[in-house]
């Protein structure tokens, strides 16, 4: 079954990033081998010294890729809403990932800031797709908002530390009604898979994939893992038991 | 609007510079040989929209940002 947020459908339940791949080239290879239809972007500044050619759309096609723009490195409401317009501004659609970060040295989210942004921006008409913590009251409240998506992170943007709160994932999973993607954290394919069994609709990486040795390989990984951990959701997993029980008959022994 | 030999200062993408008066939005990216298409140009902190490129004048002291999106997660 397919992922529907604000009225997109995906088939893929990966979203990925575009940032610190050592090159173009390894960062497309990647994207493609993911099977990822919507990618991260982030708004900067031109460099008008051209430096290097840095503009993503000269390697990223917009018929190819769902666009979502992000506002990452903002750390005010208003500086996220002003980010999120410039990105509406290019003309792709009116989805935007909201990030307000709170404190520098853990990327963690300043909630009450994302509110206030959430709820500016869905009122303007954008899809919001909000980064947050794991904590449900403001899960509920990102949804109360207007948000399209809650996305709470595994563990620290980068960190690839995985999935460190299963329990409060699977909460806000359970008592929301948007779609609800894990966001930052996820460090390689037995991370995402968990990620996944806990439930939720989807998952977005981008260190992950861009800092593994091998980028393209990793991101085969994470389209099994990703399929997988959503498999065996579905499936229905045995209960958990600390003790032994056969799985061969124990009658018909010989004597 | 045609160039003029006078020079104006404006602020872009958060530097003084210094660029030839008479210049339209429009004018100014063809000279920094920036694709219209490729870029969102906020000015004096609004947004202009891409069809009025041609129509807006820059003006002495304007504080223009030019953005594009790169590559982030």
């Amino acid at each position: 079954m397919a992922l529907v947020i604000g009225g997109v459908e995906f088939t893929s339940r990966l979203i990925v990033g575009t940032g610190k791949y050592k090159t173009n080239q390894v960062m497309i290879d990647a994207i493609r081998a993911s099977e990822a239809e919507m990618v991260t972007v982030a708004v900067r500044r031109v460099d008008l010294d051209r430096t290097k050619e840095e503009a993503i759309l000269h390697h990223l096609s917009p018929s190819e890729f769902f666009l979502l723009a992000n506002t990452a490195g903002c750390y005010t409401a208003d500086d996220a809403v002003r980010y999120a317009r410039l990105a509406r501004a290019a003309g792709f659609n009116e989805f935007v990932k909201l990030e307000v970060i709170g404190d520098e040295a853990t990327l963690l989210p300043d909630v009450a800031a994302t509110l206030v942004a959430a709820r500016t921006l869905s009122s303007e008409g954008f899809k919001v797709m909000a980064y947050t913590n794991d904590d449900l009251v403001t899960a509920l409240r990102l949804e109360d908002a207007g948000c399209v998506a809650v996305m709470p992170l595994a563990s620290p943007i980068g960190s690839g530390l995985g999935v460190v709160n299963p329990y409060f994932i699977r909460e806000i999973k359970r008592r929301l009604d948007v779609p609800v993607i894990v966001d930052a954290g996820v460090g390689t394919a037995s991370d995402a898979c968990v990620t996944m069994e806990q439930g939720v609709d989807g998952v977005l990486m981008n260190t992950a994939l861009a800092a593994a040795d091998d980028p393209v390989r990793m991101a085969h990984a994470m389209r099994h893992a990703v399929v997988a951990g959503r498999l065996a959701y579905l499936a229905g997993r045995m209960p958990a038991r600390e003790i032994a029980v056969p799985s061969s008959p124990t009658r018909g022994m010989l004597d | 609007m045609r160039l003029t030999e006078e020079t104006m200062r404006i602020r872009l993408n958060g530097k003084e510079r210094e660029v030839q008066g008479g210049h339209t939005v429009r004018s100014l990216l063809d000279a920094l040989e920036l694709q219209p298409g490729m870029v969102v140009v906020e000015l004096n902190r609004d947004i202009l929209e891409r069809d009025r490129y041609a129509d807006v004048p820059v003006h002495e002291g304007d504080s223009i940002e030019l953005v594009h999106f790169v590559g982030g997660g």
